[in-house]
């Protein structure tokens, strides 16, 4: 390692992340480019604080990309992608077919390269970027557009064409190579027939699939319910590992095999906590990749053919745009949506490293051919932040905007309008009354056993703490219109509306409220509505005490209502009264002494029934001797 | 016959009058009292439950206080929700049909203030106009009122005169000694005894 070891290169990977990313989003590039730019700074060509182990952290930080994968999987139904088949298998096809003839025979053309050698090139520059991709788009909010959809429908193919073409590389080679064993190849199962090697691969997926429908919701549940969070984290790190680890093993990619694992465990009770622990692991990862791609670009070859790395750069981006334009047409794309399709994918991609390098080994292709082609690769990604930026700002206000009302309708859709956090027996309460008049919410919540009960009991009940902005926002918070806080315990219920009222300033918010000051804290939030959570059952149960000794109830339930009416009144003019004493201090004393004033009140002024409309006194007193008067008259008659 | 007694008083605490009426009316054998205030506190009517009450009887009776030259508020809710069309009225509706109907109500004036020119210028039965009207369109045979008058000013032994008639008319109708035809060319359900007598 340079200088100091682990702790110095985390603090200037840092540093740069924190320095760069934040100024980037300020100047509306996306944090993807501002970590690229992080990465050039501390690279070895600018400031040199790292040197070129930049390529060994860029390999280990590519494990985010396969935790993307998985969150990404996690987001996706397995029924939705059913509905995606046509458009992985068709435009994600199309895409690598038509890219990888058209580069292979310009390269054919313009180089003295062999056609072996020109096929390779055309294969590996046929992939994007994931990685940059999907980040941009989701930053964006674009991910679920149509022209996002079809995006992660082509680098899902691209993912899945990277098996056949590590298998056809070593075939391409033009010269003679001692195999040393490259990594990348070595798998457990290389040395067995093909016919085993297909059964096990096939034998892997589908365990894959089992295991995340049966197997591993009980085990989280068991997690959940000792209560440690990090262990949760822990196993849902375990997970992603796990099935990394036995995906390389059968030399099928990482990143298809989380996603599937994402994609089974999208109905699974935990996706929302699932998302919210991998989240900020991916997010480190991914910056950290973009990093160690940006500290990789080779400025110094770039300095040294500068028109040449340009030419490639902007041949690749110009073909890919062009073919991706036309296939985005011919699967009727809108222009909106298939402008932002083929500047999103118009890019070399992070398989192109991995790829060369193994072209390499197999002799496919020579050094001073595949240093050129991988420095424009980096460049290529790294402009894609800036392409897409271009394509957003000067390009698509010239096409019809008026999709893209349509497509934020599309997202708006798959949410629910309201979120109940915490779905004991209060929040359960509210749960089955929407669910009874027809409004279904979206149910969170903490206590593991409750979950999986309501979840027998046939309610889509999510495991997670709600007080976290990432589980509000995957439980759709930005779209919902109404935040119901339903949890027993005060400081998480406050937190919730903290957290909620800070991230999601439109959602409005109604909380049950534990005790005396929790009720004051939540009035000055100035949430919609504070509900004290035994008040209502406390006064029925008041009320019908009532009626045990005989009163009307009728009478009572006037009675109850006029109490309840003039209880909040005057817990409202308490509540404020507080804030005039500045210096209040929580005391039980305090408490006593506002419960004794209400009390006092009541004593003195009203919450008597009066009911004077339905009073005769005052009605006798005036009109008795009248009537008494006419009683009379008629008797004489 | 059976009789459906439905009656509403918001403030039953505070009644004089129909306390003494309605005491004791749930033990005659073919009367059923319903005590709607009682029953829904809260106004929230059970439709089925009340049309199935309907059902069980021949002759409904609306027992309040005169409040506003109409019923307690309750009994303009139970009118609303529970006379469904295609149930109590309209060309399927024939639930009620030759069911007898009257208003049994409590009102301080006496009968003097309800005449044309005197102090309410109109008499009982021009009052309960829309509660006839009701009944006529669900079929049913409305009666003339029983009216006990002059609330304001009675005597105790006067109330008890009333419901001593009441309840004789009441014994009537469930015996099938009632004669309908005869008691709608009254005034009044109150003079009823006294025809008979005649």
């Amino acid at each position: 390692m340079h200088e100091g070891g682990f702790f110095y290169q985390a603090f200037v990977y840092l540093s740069a992340a924190v320095v760069a990313v934040p100024i980037a989003k300020r100047l509306g590039l996306g944090s993807v480019l501002g970590y690229l730019i992080a990465g050039v700074l501390i690279g070895p060509f600018v400031f040199g604080f790292i040197g070129e182990e930049g390529q060994d952290v860029m390999h280990f930080a590519e494990f985010g990309v396969v935790m993307m994968l998985f969150l990404v999987g996690l987001e996706l139904q397995p029924s939705l992608l059913w509905k995606m088949r046509a458009p992985i298998l068709g435009l994600g096809g199309l895409q690598v077919l038509v890219t990888a003839i058209i580069i292979t025979v310009i390269v054919l053309i313009v180089s003295s390269l062999a056609w072996q050698t020109a096929l390779a090139i055309g294969l590996t520059l046929a992939l994007s970027s994931t990685a940059i991709v999907l980040q941009t788009l989701n930053e964006k909010g674009l991910l679920k557009s149509e022209g996002g959809q079809n995006a992660f429908s082509v680098l899902l193919f691209q993912d899945i064409a990277v098996i056949p073409i590590l298998a056809i590389l070593p075939l391409l080679a033009v010269k003679e190579v001692h195999h040393t064993g490259g990594h990348e190849s070595h798998t457990l199962i290389e040395n067995l027939p093909i016919i085993w090697q297909t059964l096990i691969v096939f034998g892997v997926i589908v365990s894959i699939i089992v295991a995340g429908r049966y197997l591993i919701s009980p085990a989280f549940r068991l997690i959940a319910q000792t209560g440690l969070r990090e262990l949760f984290t822990a196993a849902a790190l375990l997970l992603v590992i796990g099935i990394t680890l036995l995906m390389t093993q059968v030399g099928l990619s990482p990143a298809l095999g989380t996603f599937l694992a994402g994609v089974v465990l999208a109905q699974s009770e935990y996706r929302h906590e699932l998302e919210t622990d991998i989240e900020p692991f991916k997010g480190l990862l991914l910056g950290l990749f973009f990093i160690a791609v940006g500290a990789s670009i080779d400025f110094q070859l770039i300095i040294q053919n500068p028109g040449l790395i340009a030419m490639i750069v902007l041949g690749l981006v110009v073909i890919k745009l062009i073919i991706l334009i036309v296939i985005g047409r011919l699967f009727g794309m809108k222009m909106d949506n298939n402008l932002l399709f083929a500047f999103g994918l118009a890019q070399g991609g992070e398989f192109a490293f991995v790829l060369f390098s193994y072209a390499l080994q197999n002799g496919v292709i020579e050094n001073n051919t595949a240093n050129p082609l991988i420095a424009a690769v980096a460049i290529s990604m790294a402009l894609t932040p800036l392409l897409m930026v271009l394509n957003e700002k000067l390009i698509q206000p010239y096409f019809g905007t008026k999709e893209v009302s349509d497509r934020e309708a599309d997202v708006i859709d798959e949410k629910n309008q309201v979120i109940i956090a915490g779905f004991g027996r209060y929040g359960s309460t509210i749960g089955r009354f929407l669910q009874a008049n027809g409004t279904q919410a979206t149910y969170l919540d903490i206590n593991p056993n409750n979950v999986d009960l309501l979840r027998k009991l046939g309610f889509k009940v999510f495991y997670g703490d709600a007080s976290r902005h990432d589980l509000l926002h995957a439980a759709g918070a930005a779209e919902a219109k109404l935040l119901i806080i339903a949890v027993d315990d005060p400081d998480k219920a406050f937190e919730i509306v903290e957290t909620a009222q800070k991230h999601f300033p439109n959602l409005e918010i109604i909380s049950r409220s534990i005790n005396w000051y929790n009720h004051y804290d939540m009035m000055d939030r100035n949430i919609q509505g504070v509900y004290r959570e035994f008040f209502d059952s406390a006064l029925r149960m008041a009320a019908d005490a009532l009626s045990f000794l005989g009163y009307r109830s009728y009478q009572v339930q006037r009675a109850l209502k006029k109490f309840r009416r003039y209880d909040e009144k005057y817990l409202f003019k308490l509540a404020e009264s507080r804030h005039e004493r500045k210096t209040f201090i929580k005391t039980g004393r305090q408490f006593i002494e506002d419960l004794e004033k209400m009390i006092l009140d009541d004593i003195e002024n009203e919450a008597k029934d009066k009911d004077l409309g339905w009073d005769t006194t005052t009605i006798i007193e005036e009109f008795a001797p009248f009537v008494r008067k006419l009683k009379e008259e008629s008797a004489k008659e | 016959m059976k009789v459906l007694v439905l009656f509403a008083h918001p403030a039953f605490h505070k009644s004089r009058i129909n306390k003494i009426l309605v005491d004791g009316i749930s033990h005659i054998e073919g009367v059923t009292f319903h005590d709607l205030y009682e029953h829904y506190p809260e106004f929230d009517i059970d439709i089925q439950k009340e049309q199935d009450l309907l059902s069980k009887h021949d002759c409904v009776i609306f027992q309040h206080p005169f409040f506003w030259y109409s019923t307690p508020a309750i009994l303009k809710e139970w009118q609303d929700l529970v006379l469904e069309h295609g149930w109590a009225f309209g060309s399927q509706g024939n639930a009620l049909k030759g069911k007898l109907f009257f208003c049994a109500l409590t009102t301080g004036g006496p009968q003097q203030a309800y005449q044309i020119g005197s102090f309410h210028n109109h008499t009982i039965n021009q009052l309960l106009s829309p509660l006839r009207q009701t009944a006529i369109l669900c079929k049913m045979v409305p009666l003339p009122p029983f009216v006990v008058h002059g609330t304001h000013a009675i005597e105790p032994d006067e109330v008890l005169d009333h419901k001593n008639d009441y309840f004789k008319i009441l014994k009537l109708i469930i015996n099938n000694e009632f004669d309908s035809e005869k008691a709608v060319k009254l005034n009044y359900l109150n003079d009823y005894l006294k025809m008979e007598e005649k």
